[in-house]
């Protein structure tokens, strides 16, 4: 499998490992970003005003005092049970996602180039969703092996020419992005079932704004605000046709999901009712809510259910957790269900390694923003190489998330390595393989002060009848030094994400 | 603006029909209500069973597992009744259902579920409380301070009740948790007797002493009602009088009357504000009910039987229970045909207003 990135337009970053200008003193003095790409203080050069006037006022911080306000903001986010449910520690049921109070910022170039690029790409996801489920015209002509597709987990033969309103699959997309040491932006992958973390950026806004305002003071931001409304928006407009005033709902496994407090946060800014599979019923083919007067019909289900718990009927018969006949009605298009079922084949890890060639198929255009080399070990050629070069290289086992069951060659062990060989010898078409990534980074809040720590990118991508992308979205940090795994169920922690207004 | 064209605009607000409620949120805000009231309740009993103790009460800790009916479960657990055990299985073991720490976990559950629509305040208090709560060690509940604690947990349920006050919006949601937390406090004042029943019933010769009537004293205390009976009952402390306060009093807000009265309230607003018809039956029993407390005095009810008075109190409202659940949250839903698509619901008539503007 070849290398598919393209050249990109974009900001050039100065690629050298020092900021021209370390202050001799105060809290930027100690910090060094390495050889990797700095957010706060090597995002291009000349650094823009705002930047560094944001890190002399965090510079002349003393460290108790950003200390202090970050105990604030921790306290506050606990009293708010802003939680998170790590799956590996059953005792803890709430836990916060750790919150790291220096912002990442993005300037508006950087900000325009990654907003075209999610939507180029969530574009091309949908047609390429259409077109698998209907056509298949993709397959036909060869742009990607049929057996990736149709021979996939997430594949779903229900949708077979099923005509989704507006043509949207993909209703809500997470893109990961990461940047590499010359301040590239690479596409790492798609998300688009139920991507998580969108409440964190809006808090994140808030918790930032309540603790330090003399530090963000007279800065332009773009608002996160609106996220709800338009998400409200979006759902109502791809509602089936020649319904009014089409009831949404938002459909959540329950109290006891990772993600409730999103869900609950969802659902308050879109000012919809919060439902779980108990809620709904089916009636001749109809979803209806069971309110106090008795039962009211449904329109748009917005859900953070899995597919296989959507419907017992159709799906996962033991599952406890969704609405029996709901497959039904939707493809009786009496209700619209988002993100649309089967959407999983298209944020497979194995199809991400096509996507710059998807892209091209259907928009006859340059993919703007990169795929990170991929090879794929389902192929002989991906799997010599991927054995080859082990220990230079991240592993990763398809159709998972979460960071779970990846291999990071150059931090593990011997005994590590010749174990991961052994399982993708075993499995070869499980896996793909990708070059490690040298992770941008971003001074945050260490034991010993400001220290770099790496960091990606999710923008979050709200698609009805158009797409809009919210300005920023999660920046995850990985809080342990060195390490490059971000993701919040394994530790990571977050960061308020400034774009720069104008 | 400037135009000098006058209009009359309709506050959308104002004219918006009643929202939908769902039956699972209707549930969860009654029985959020109903087990903060018990915290707050609970916290009572074992704040004053503390105080008949200290003046001589020694069956005092036996009588709260009496009043719960937890005997079988207490003494599976437990080997004998001592204050330090009592006070350990009523207040931190997680495992014990009607224990604080049980109450709280359970409320803080039903708040969970109502996160959507509850407010920030409400959300962040309940969360903090419920955390110190489940957070209670041993060390945390010795006899000598077990007092103070019960003034602390008190006063954070007030603290939620105050809150739900202020910020709760006013739409059915809010009429099924003060339904809920009526319901319970009428409960609760019957057991708040028992207790008294229960402690003085082996030492029936000091009716009338001064043990006795300071143990009615601390009884009026723990149900926050002693000024109030002071001022209108003046140097009577018969208990019969005490009694018939507690049970019958129009203007204690703790009293049974009262609370049966705001019940009473409750179902009325369902039935003509959200036209939620299925309440009426149960309109009927609580009216029967209050009927019942009114046409007897205390002394009556204290001659053919206070316990028993309370028992059949504590069923009935157990059957209002139930009654409100079959009507609002059935198991089995109703079918949608016969009661889709029904006439849209009217604006309230407290809200609809008109407000002219110029522009």
């Amino acid at each position: 499998m070849g290398n598919y990135t393209h050249k990109q337009t974009g900001p050039s970053p100065t690629a050298s490992g020092f900021s021209a200008d370390t202050p001799s003193e105060g809290l930027f003095s100690a910090y060094r970003n390495g050889h990797f790409f700095c957010e706060l203080t090597n995002a291009g050069a000349p650094l823009d005003p705002r930047i560094d006037l944001l890190r002399q006022r965090l510079n002349a911080l003393p460290l108790d005092d950003l200390r202090a306000r970050a105990a604030q903001a921790e306290q506050e986010l606990y009293n708010l049970g802003i939680t998170f449910t790590v799956y590996s520690d059953r005792d803890a049921i709430d836990r916060i996602l750790p919150f790291d109070l220096v912002p990442r910022i993005l300037t508006q170039p950087e900000w325009r180039h990654v907003e075209a690029g999610v939507k180029q790409r969530v574009k091309a996801l949908n047609m390429f969703l259409w077109d698998i489920y209907h056509d298949q015209n993709v397959l036909k002509d060869g742009i990607i092996p049929r057996e990736l597709v149709v021979g996939n987990a997430n594949f779903c033969n229900a949708m077979m020419g099923l005509d989704v309103p507006g043509g949207t699959y993909i209703h809500i997309d997470g893109t990961d992005l990461v940047r590499d040491e010359t301040g590239r932006f690479l596409v790492l992958e798609d998300n688009g079932r139920t991507p998580s973390g969108v409440s964190y950026v809006i808090e994140n806004r808030h918790t930032t704004l309540r603790v330090m305002p003399d530090i963000a003071s007279g800065i332009d931001l773009m608002p996160v605000d609106e996220y709800g409304m338009r998400l409200q928006d979006a759902l109502s407009q791809v509602a089936p046709e020649g319904v009014d005033n089409p009831q949404v709902v938002l459909l959540s496994p329950g109290i006891y999901n990772s993600a409730y407090f999103e869900h609950v946060f969802l659902a308050r800014e879109m000012g919809v009712p919060l439902v779980e599979g108990r809620d709904l019923v089916t009636e001749n083919d109809r979803v209806y809510m069971r309110t106090t007067a008795g039962l009211r019909p449904v329109h748009s289900i917005y859900r953070r259910l899995n597919d296989d718990f959507l419907d017992p009927e159709a799906f996962d018969s033991s599952s406890m957790l969704g609405v029996p006949g709901l497959v039904r009605a939707y493809r009786k298009g009496n209700v619209t269900i988002a993100n649309a079922i089967g959407t999983g084949v298209a944020d497979d890890k194995a199809v991400y390694a096509y996507m710059p060639r998807i892209i091209q198929y259907y928009l006859s255009e340059e993919p703007i923003l990169s795929n990170v080399e991929t090879h794929i070990c389902a192929e002989p050629e991906g799997l010599a190489y991927t054995l080859a070069n082990l220990d230079k290289l991240v592993v990763k086992p398809v159709g998972e998330s979460g960071g779970y069951g990846l291999l990071i060659g150059p931090h593990a062990t011997k005994e590590e390595l010749s174990d991961f060989s052994r399982k993708l010898k075993d499995d070869p078409a499980n896996y793909i393989s990708q070059p490690v990534v040298q992770l941008s980074v971003c001074p945050t809040l260490c034991e010993t002060g400001l220290e770099n720590r790496h960091v990606d990118l999710r923008p979050f991508a709200v698609t009805g009848k158009d797409t809009w992308v919210l300005p920023g979205g999660l920046s995850r940090v990985a809080l342990k030094r060195g390490s490059l795994v971000v993701n919040s169920s394994q530790g990571g922690g977050s960061k308020d994400t400034w774009v720069l207004a104008s | 603006m400037g135009t000098g064209i006058m209009t009359i605009t309709v506050d959308p607000i104002a004219t918006l029909p009643p929202q939908p409620l769902l039956s699972r949120y209707a549930e969860c805000s009654m029985w959020l209500a109903r087990y903060m009231e018990r915290i707050e309740n609970l916290a009572r009993i074992i704040d004053i069973t503390e105080t008949f103790v200290r003046s001589g009460a020694t069956e005092g800790w036996k009588a709260i597992i009496q009043i719960n009916a937890d005997d079988e479960r207490f003494f599976k657990a437990h080997h004998q009744d001592s204050a330090e055990q009592v006070i350990s299985f009523y207040v931190i073991e997680r495992d014990n259902p009607t224990s604080i720490a049980g109450l709280a976990h359970a409320a803080r559950e039903n708040a969970r579920s109502l996160r959507p629509i509850i407010s920030v305040e409400m959300w962040a208090q309940l969360n903090v409380f419920t955390n110190f709560i489940r957070d209670l060690k041993a060390g945390d509940i010795r006899p000598g301070e077990i007092s103070t604690l019960c003034a602390k947990i008190k006063e954070e349920c007030q603290t939620h009740t105050g809150i739900t006050e202020g910020t709760l919006y006013r739409d059915q949601v809010s009429v099924f948790y003060n339904i809920g937390r009526f319901l319970e406090r009428a409960d609760q004042i019957t057991r708040l007797i028992d207790i008294k029943y229960h402690t003085l019933l082996p030492s029936e010769a000091g009716v009338g002493s001064e043990v006795d009537i300071s143990q009615w004293s601390a009884l009026l205390r723990s149900a926050a009602g002693y000024h109030a009976y002071r001022r209108v009952m003046a140097g009577d402390i018969r208990p019969s009088s005490v009694i018939g306060f507690l049970l019958k009093s129009a203007a204690f807000p703790r009293s049974l009357a009262t609370n049966l009265r705001l019940v009473h309230n409750g179902l009325t607003q369902l039935r003509r504000d959200y036209r939620l018809l299925a309440s009426s039956n149960i309109l009927e029993r609580v009216e029967h009910l209050s009927a019942v407390l009114e046409s007897q005095t205390a002394a009556q009810i204290i001659v053919n039987g206070l316990h028993e008075f309370c028992d059949w109190i504590q069923s009935e409202l157990q059957k209002v229970q139930n009654e409100i659940a079959q009507a609002f949250w059935p198991t089995e839903p109703v079918v949608a045909k016969s009661i889709w698509p029904m006439a849209p619901l009217e604006p309230l008539p407290a809200f609809t207003s008109q407000t002219q503007s110029q522009s």
